[in-house]
Formats: C-alpha cells, structure tokens, sequence
C-alpha cells in the first residue's frame, strides 16, 4: 500500500481532534463555558482548570471547546455556500464559454475587490454584526475563489477526449458537467475546501476581534484575543490559548489540503 | 493582441467595474439602517429640523442624483462631510493614509526581504535542511493571525523588554519615534505575506531551474551563482509579483486588524470606528477607496508582466 503523506496524516489528526472538541462541546464541557465565577477570575492555567480563567472567571479551555464550535461552524458554512455557488458558477462558464464567461469573469473581479473584513463592515452597516454577516462576508469572498480554482480545472477536462466522445454520444452541456466534468474536477474542490475553511477560520477570528462576528455571550477564539487585550500583561495566559487555537485549526486545515493534494495528484506534490 | 490595445482593454475594463463597484457600495450604504440626519442631531431632534438638515447635506434629493454627485464628487476630491467629525471625508482619509500607506509599504518591503532570500535559498536543495525549515515558516506564517502575532510582539517587545512603545502613533513631526511606532505592526503584517510569498518564490525558481535556457546558461560556463541571478531569478519574478497583487485584499485586511491591535490612527481604524459610530459616508469612501486599491493594483500587476517577461516584451 502507498504510504500517505505525511501532511494529511498530521493535517487529518489535527482537523480531527478539532471537529472532535467541537462536537463534543455540544453536549459536555470541563466547565460552563459561559459560567462567571468571579472569585476564581484571572487564575493561571493548571490553578483552576486545564488553561485558566478569564477576567470574569469562565474556564479558558471550556471557551476554546465552544468556540471551536462557532469558529468551525462559521468557517465551514461560509465554505460550503461560497464554494457550491462558486463551483456552479467556475463549471457553467467553462461549459458555456463566450460572453457569459466574460461577464462571470468581470463580477468575480467585483467580488475579489471586496476583502471579507471590508464587505463584513459593509453588511455590517446593512445588517449589524453576527454569524450571518459573517457567513455572507466570508461566503462571498469564496466564490470568486472556487470559480477561479474549478473553471480552470473544468476548462482542462472539457479538451480530453472523452469529453468529446461523449459530445458524439448525443449528450448536452449540462449532462456532461454533471457526469464527466464535476466527478474529474472533485479531487481539486475538495483541496480548497479544506484550503478555504482554514482561510474562513482565520477571517472568522478576525471579524470576531473586531466586534463585526458572533455577539456575546457566544465564545468566539477571535473575542477572547480582543478580550485578552486588556490583560496583556497581567494574564498572557488568555492571549496565547486563543492564539494557538486559531493558528493550529489553520495550519490543520491547510496540511490537510496539502496532503489531500499530494494523494490526488502526485505530480503536483512535493515538487512544486 | 499588441499591447497598448490589451492595456486600453483594462482600462475600459477597469472604469466598468468600478462604476459597477461604487453603485453596488452605494447602494448598500443606502440601504443601511439609521437617517445620518438624525444621527447627527441625537434622538431628541424635531422632527422640522431634521428635514432642514437633510435638505442641507442633499439628502432629499433622488437616489440617482445623489448617486451621481458622490461619484462625481470622488473625481474632484469633495467626498462629503463627516457626520462625526465634522471634517471633510477627503481631508480625513488623507490624513489616515499618512500612517496606512507607510504602514502597508513597510510591511511589504520587509515581506519580500524575507520571502525572496528564503525561497530562492530553499529552493537550491529541495526538501534539504533549509527547504524544510522554510515549509515549516510558510505553514506557521499562513496559519497565524497577524493580530495574533501583533499581541505577541506587544507582549514581548513592548511589554517585556519595553524597546518599542504597546500602541499609538505620535505623528511625522516626532521623527524616529513615529517609525519606531510603525515597526512592530508592520512585522505584524508582514509575516503571513512573507510565508505566502516564500512558498510562491520557492516555487517559480524551482520551476524555472528545470528550464532549457537556465541549462543553457550553464552549458555556456555561466556559475551557478551567475545563472541564478542573471536568469533563474529574474525569470522567477513574474508569479511572485502576481501573487503580491493578489496579497493586496489580504494586506488591506491584515492593516485594518493591525492597526487596531496597536491602536494606530489609519485607514483601518477609521473604517471600523466609524461603522461602530454609523458614519456611514466615512464607511462608502473607505470601502471605495479600498476597491478602488485593489482593482488598480491588479491591472498594474497585469501591466507588470510586460515588463517583467522577457518574452512578452518582445512581442510587444
């Protein structure tokens, strides 16, 4: 049997765990992730629970489970609706050609000029914060994304030979998007998948630092960095769990791609 | 297609989206709760007032008009008032982007300081010792929020060892105390770009190795040393410029958490503070601008390419 890689095995058990806390989270917790308890405020990790306590006595580590909840639901929803609509839109232009793809082309280069923290102030201004201002935010920024990523791959398959045969065999551009094109493309949208809810994550505790995420009392691992803020020197403790949350979900999600990547498509691998 | 048609092609391409662009901000900021009338006047206001104030900022005159105006307004620099400033728009940007600009262009420059070395260096050997450790900074680098980063940098440089100042921007006039002030967030900033870009930089020169007239260069008696910066490098530079434009929605971004993690007085801040405050004319010009930014610097990139292309240029 081929070895795997050795990123999606690192990258698989590090998503893993994650998706794992976050699940878990639902049901059961150390502590009451929103539970005050004042007199225990601000205590140092291993003191009063496995990280800590915030500056109103929450248990770190039951925040970082919870919010591992928020950050991975947001990232993933953004990802899922960004990606669909943008993979739709990438297969139909490379189906259709001519104008239509032109015109695609033009309204991503709309969409790209749009950062999601500047289209998150945007729908803030029109909708207020909260996790669909952010899911749209982010969402919005993925398919410009995913069109570009699947019309280049789709554009490929559509020279092959088989494409043609089919072509003789009677069937519609449609047709065969939906059997040839999508099923040869689906190694490619399921890297950036893991790719993009890594980037989704990363905004997601962006916008959350910034006030323009989830409202309170919601953990989110982006308003316990802002939070920590105001305690930077009296309790690191809080800025670093956040922190390492954030960037291992990340680094998580981007060895998987890569590893994905590298099983998919030796070629492309280590090499490049 | 010659050149000077393709570049006059952008160009019309590019005025199409913008126009595309400001109505879509527009009307979004339309759409947006709040009257700015009313927010300017507090809650208490007669209600005669307000409607004297509207007229008075060109309110109650038809979307399309005052659509028209601000675009117009955009080419001759009258942006509009603030609602909570009180100040010209334009003026206030311009000042903002007196911290942002340096800002985003330090963070760049230290960016590709450490990314084009790097790669080029990791790629001499790939998967060698210095490969690896540079895979290993771009995986960090990407993964890592920089406001994240930023606070680290605050609690350990500035907190700890007290050699840069936690936040805050004293203006030009304070000379060397205002770079130093810029010092840490543009590291801040600058670290996810320089992973990006080692990644991309290690890439192309691989690639660009495995090339015909690198071997060429080679066969001709060229060092290695020589072959790599006269031909490998230069040849390499076409996708790392790329992907420096495509950087630049992630760079805006990066710079409005940035700036407020060290509480700097720049474009960012301005964007987010007034959103918090509802000075939504201040939010329409920012988020312009911004867009504007972007879409100019991908059709420099684009022009860039001629440049930066041997064999692009002589066609042209």
């Amino acid at each position: 049997m081929k070895r795997l890689p050795l990123s999606l095995v690192l990258g698989g058990l590090i998503t893993g765990a994650l998706v794992a806390a976050a699940l878990i989270s639902r049901f059961w917790t150390p502590h009451d992730p929103v539970g005050m308890d004042i007199l225990n405020r601000l205590k140092a990790p291993g003191d009063v629970g496995l990280l800590g306590t915030d500056q109103i006595g929450r248990d770190v580590f039951s925040i970082l489970m919870a919010g591992a909840w928020t950050s991975l639901g947001i990232a993933f929803a953004a990802t899922l609706i960004g990606g669909t609509i943008g993979t739709l839109v990438g297969v139909t232009a490379a189906a259709r050609g001519g104008w239509l793809e032109r015109l695609v082309m033009s309204v991503n280069g709309v969409l790209f000029a749009f950062p999601p923290i500047l289209s998150a102030i945007l729908l803030g201004a029109l909708m207020g914060p909260g996790a669909v201002t952010s899911i749209t935010a982010i969402g919005l920024f993925m398919i410009p994304v995913f069109a570009r990523v699947t019309r280049g791959a789709a554009l490929q398959i559509w020279s092959r030979d088989y494409i043609q045969a089919a072509r003789m065999a009677g069937k519609g551009q449609a047709l065969i998007t939906l059997e040839h094109v999508i099923p040869n493309i689906s190694a490619q949208i399921i890297v950036q998948l893991a790719i993009q809810t890594g980037l989704g994550i990363l905004t997601e505790a962006g916008l959350s630092f910034l006030g323009m995420g989830v409202s309170p009392p919601t953990p989110s691992w982006g308003r316990m960095l802002s939070e920590a803020q105001t305690f930077l020197s009296s309790a690191p403790h809080l800025v670093l769990a956040p922190g390492c949350a954030i960037a291992l979900a990340v680094l998580g999600l981007n060895l998987l791609g890569d590893g994905l990547r590298d099983l998919t498509d030796p070629k492309r691998g280590s090499g490049a | 297609m010659p050149p000077l048609k393709k570049f006059s092609r952008q160009i019309a391409g590019l005025v199409l989206l913008l126009a595309v662009t400001s109505l879509v901000i527009f009307l979004a900021i339309e759409a947006a709760p709040g009257d700015p009338a009313q927010i300017m006047l507090g809650t208490n206001a007669q209600a005669d007032t307000v409607a004297a104030l509207r007229a008075e900022l060109g309110l109650d005159r038809p979307l399309m008009v005052r659509y028209l105006a601000w675009l117009g307004g955009v080419f001759t620099g009258d942006l509009g008032t603030s609602y909570t400033y009180g100040t010209p728009v334009a003026e206030l940007i311009g000042e903002r982007l007196r911290v942002t600009l340096p800002l985003t262009a330090m963070a760049t420059l230290l960016a590709v300081a450490i990314s084009l070395p790097l790669g080029v260096w990791a790629a001499q050997r790939p998967n060698g010792p210095v490969d690896t450790l540079a895979s290993v900074f771009s995986q960090f680098g990407i993964a890592v929020p920089n406001f994240w980063i930023g606070l680290l940098l605050i609690l350990g440089l500035a907190l700890g060892l007290g050699w840069f100042p936690t936040g805050g921007f004293p203006g030009w006039g304070a000379g060397w105390l205002a770079v130093q002030a810029l010092i840490l967030p543009a590291v801040a900033l600058a670290l996810p770009q320089a992973a990006v870009l080692t990644r991309v930089t290690r890439a192309a020169v691989i690639e660009v190795t495995n090339e015909d007239f690198v071997r060429t260069a080679r066969a001709k008696g060229l060092t290695r040393n020589r072959a790599l910066w006269r031909h490998t490098v230069p040849n390499a530079l076409l996708p790392v410029v790329t992907m420096l434009g495509l950087q630049i929605p992630f760079l805006i971004s990066g710079a409005v958490l940035v700036e407020n993690v060290f509480t700097l007085p720049g474009i960012g801040t301005l964007a987010y503070s007034a959103l918090s405050q509802r000075d939504l004319i201040v939010v329409q010009n920012v988020v312009l601008l911004f867009a504007i930014v972007v879409m100019v610097v991908n059709v420099i990139v684009d022009a860039l390419y001629v440049l930066l292309d041997p064999r692009l240029r002589g066609r042209a």
